[in-house]
């Protein structure tokens, strides 16, 4: 049985028409002790085939573990975004982007492909002046309609700059980082552990916090 | 498994530019619901230069999952309408703030838009559109615990309180389709009504029956959420009696209405006993040159197609003022 309906088919294809460049999407997975993983692949398999622009490439996580260590992988199911010359920006999503998220999903392989939205000059200088290694992980939950813009902003951020590493972090699969993290209301973004806020802010209220790290 | 995709195309014909500290604008809007980016449309259309400042692009749209009423549209996600109002706006050269709410508002000939940044904008006219927000309790712990166990949002937050239980404040429509939200996810769900009874819809009421994990307290009040990391009690008033109690809850949503942004211009513009802007039917303040559209103004029903259509009327309203001055 397949995930998507015809119409939801119909509207993926459509909203990935306009893709410049190739994008690969890597998914790391194992076949048992994961709940979410198998459902993760499918929905990988599916999407990919909606778009000749779009690959996957599948990994195990206990078997090919220099691969989850090159692209920083500590869980799973993860997918992480890479451009067409297989580049790693670290962008990722650990769960399934499903729901809601599942615009934060398209727009990040958009614009991993090229199409983006130019962001002003005076932002542009404020992200060039992040030399920190940084790391966004933004909570969410898939009901919650707001999310996706607090992910999609991260994930431009760390599109932006090389120090910048951006996860979604879906909070009921990933239970025990969401208690750690208190987190209770979603979108809740942590950088690098210290810094947090609960909700959406735009860029560059997010380059505020950051600049605090 | 559900695919809420509301994408349109990502725009990359903004024109949209950053606003400027030196220049005077015509009108500086303060707001960024559907009363504020209609009255930009309008404003940028007349030729006038405006300035749009505002915490967030969408306002409540854009936490609202169905819309089902905004003529045009059968049936439109928050976040879609929001997009196609923001395309259109920034199709435009209009001078744009996001992110920094409006804090002050000065008010002379030429009048001055504070920011909580320490930003501050000149223009000629002011069209406020900054909206309502969720009411709070203002008890103890809750400021303090607000992410950390208090929450307003139960389509977003119920999936963390699984097998958790939780109080839900308020006997409204909103508060009965949060308790039903979060009955169907946690081991408890306790409604504290301040009122003799709910307020819901009888739909609503009547499908919250078929739940065995939830309780009403009618006649209770907060008094206090208790915590220290997260919430773990809230303890509860009985109105009549008088008599406390704690209830052993890990969360408590907050739906008890809405409430107006207007603390940025107590004093500088007439407010009703609800905290409103009062308007005329031209969207006037008792300021001349500020001027005032949607859901922060005292014009009755907080609806999309209300607030749009009036922030139509204060830009024109605007452009007359600014041609006559």
């Amino acid at each position: 049985m397949s995930l998507f309906d015809d119409k939801v088919k119909k509207q993926l294809q459509e909203a990935l028409k306009p893709m410049v460049n190739n994008v690969n999407l890597a998914l790391f997975t194992q076949t048992l002790e994961c709940n979410t993983c198998r459902d993760t692949h499918l929905f990988l398999g599916e999407i990919s085939e909606l778009s000749d622009k779009l690959t996957l490439t599948v990994w195990n996580f206990q078997t090919d573990k220099d691969k989850a260590e090159q692209y920083g992988v500590d869980k799973i199911p993860a997918i992480v975004v890479l451009d067409s010359e297989n580049r790693d920006h670290g962008i990722k999503f650990y769960g399934l982007p499903g729901g809601y998220e599942i615009n934060s999903f398209i727009r990040i392989i958009l614009e991993m492909s090229g199409l983006k939205e130019q962001l002003p000059d005076d932002l542009m200088k404020r992200i060039q002046g992040i030399k920190k290694d940084i790391h966004i992980q933004v909570f969410i939950s898939l009901t919650c309609p707001y999310c996706p813009d607090a992910v999609s902003t991260a994930h431009r951020l760390a599109l932006e700059s090389e120090h910048i590493k951006a996860d979604m972090v879906e909070s009921s699969t990933f239970v025990p980082l969401a208690i750690k993290f208190n987190v209770s209301s979603v979108p809740k973004t942590v950088i690098n552990g210290t810094q947090e806020f609960v909700g959406t802010n735009p860029l560059g209220k997010v380059l505020d916090f950051i600049e605090k790290v | 498994m559900e695919f809420n995709l509301s994408l349109s195309a990502v725009a990359t014909d903004h024109r949209a530019v950053p606003m400027d500290k030196n220049k005077v604008y015509d009108v500086i809007i303060a707001g960024g619901g559907p009363a504020a980016m209609t009255a930009a449309v309008y404003c940028m259309r007349k030729g006038v230069a405006a300035g749009f400042v505002t915490v967030d692009i969408g306002g409540q749209v854009g936490e609202t999952s169905g819309i089902e009423n905004y003529l045009g549209f059968n049936y439109i996600e928050g976040s879609q309408l929001v997009e196609k109002f923001a395309g259109q706006m920034k199709q435009f050269e209009i001078g744009l703030s996001e992110g920094y709410a409006v804090t002050e508002i000065k008010d002379g000939r030429e009048k001055e838009v504070v920011l909580e940044n320490g930003d501050r904008y000149r223009a000629k006219s002011i069209i406020l559109a900054t909206g309502n927000r969720w009411r709070k309790l203002n008890v103890p712990g809750e400021t303090e615990l607000t992410g950390r166990g208090v929450a307003y949002c139960a389509i977003c937050d119920a999936p963390l309180f699984a097998g958790k239980k939780v109080a839900v404040v308020g006997g409204g429509n909103t508060g009965i389709e949060s308790a039903i939200d979060l009955a169907k996810i946690a081991e408890k769900v306790t409604v504290i009504q301040i009122l003799d009874r709910l307020t819901a819809d009888k739909v609503l009421i009547d499908a919250m029956q078929q739940f065995n994990n939830m309780e009403v307290l009618l006649l209770h009040e907060v008094k206090e959420i208790q915590g220290d990391k997260t919430v773990h009690a809230v303890v509860v008033k009985d109105t009549v009696s008088g008599g406390e109690k704690s209830l052993d809850v890990q969360g408590i949503f907050i739906s008890i209405g809405l409430m107006p942004n207007t603390d940025m211009v107590k004093g500088v513009v007439e407010l009703n006993g609800f905290g409103e802007i009062v308007v005329d039917c031209s969207c006037k303040t008792s300021a001349p040159g500020i001027f005032a559209a949607g859901d922060v103004t005292s014009v009755p029903y907080k609806q999309i197609i209300i607030a749009a259509g009036e922030g139509a009327k204060a830009a024109l309203s605007a452009c007359d003022y600014i041609l006559k001055e």
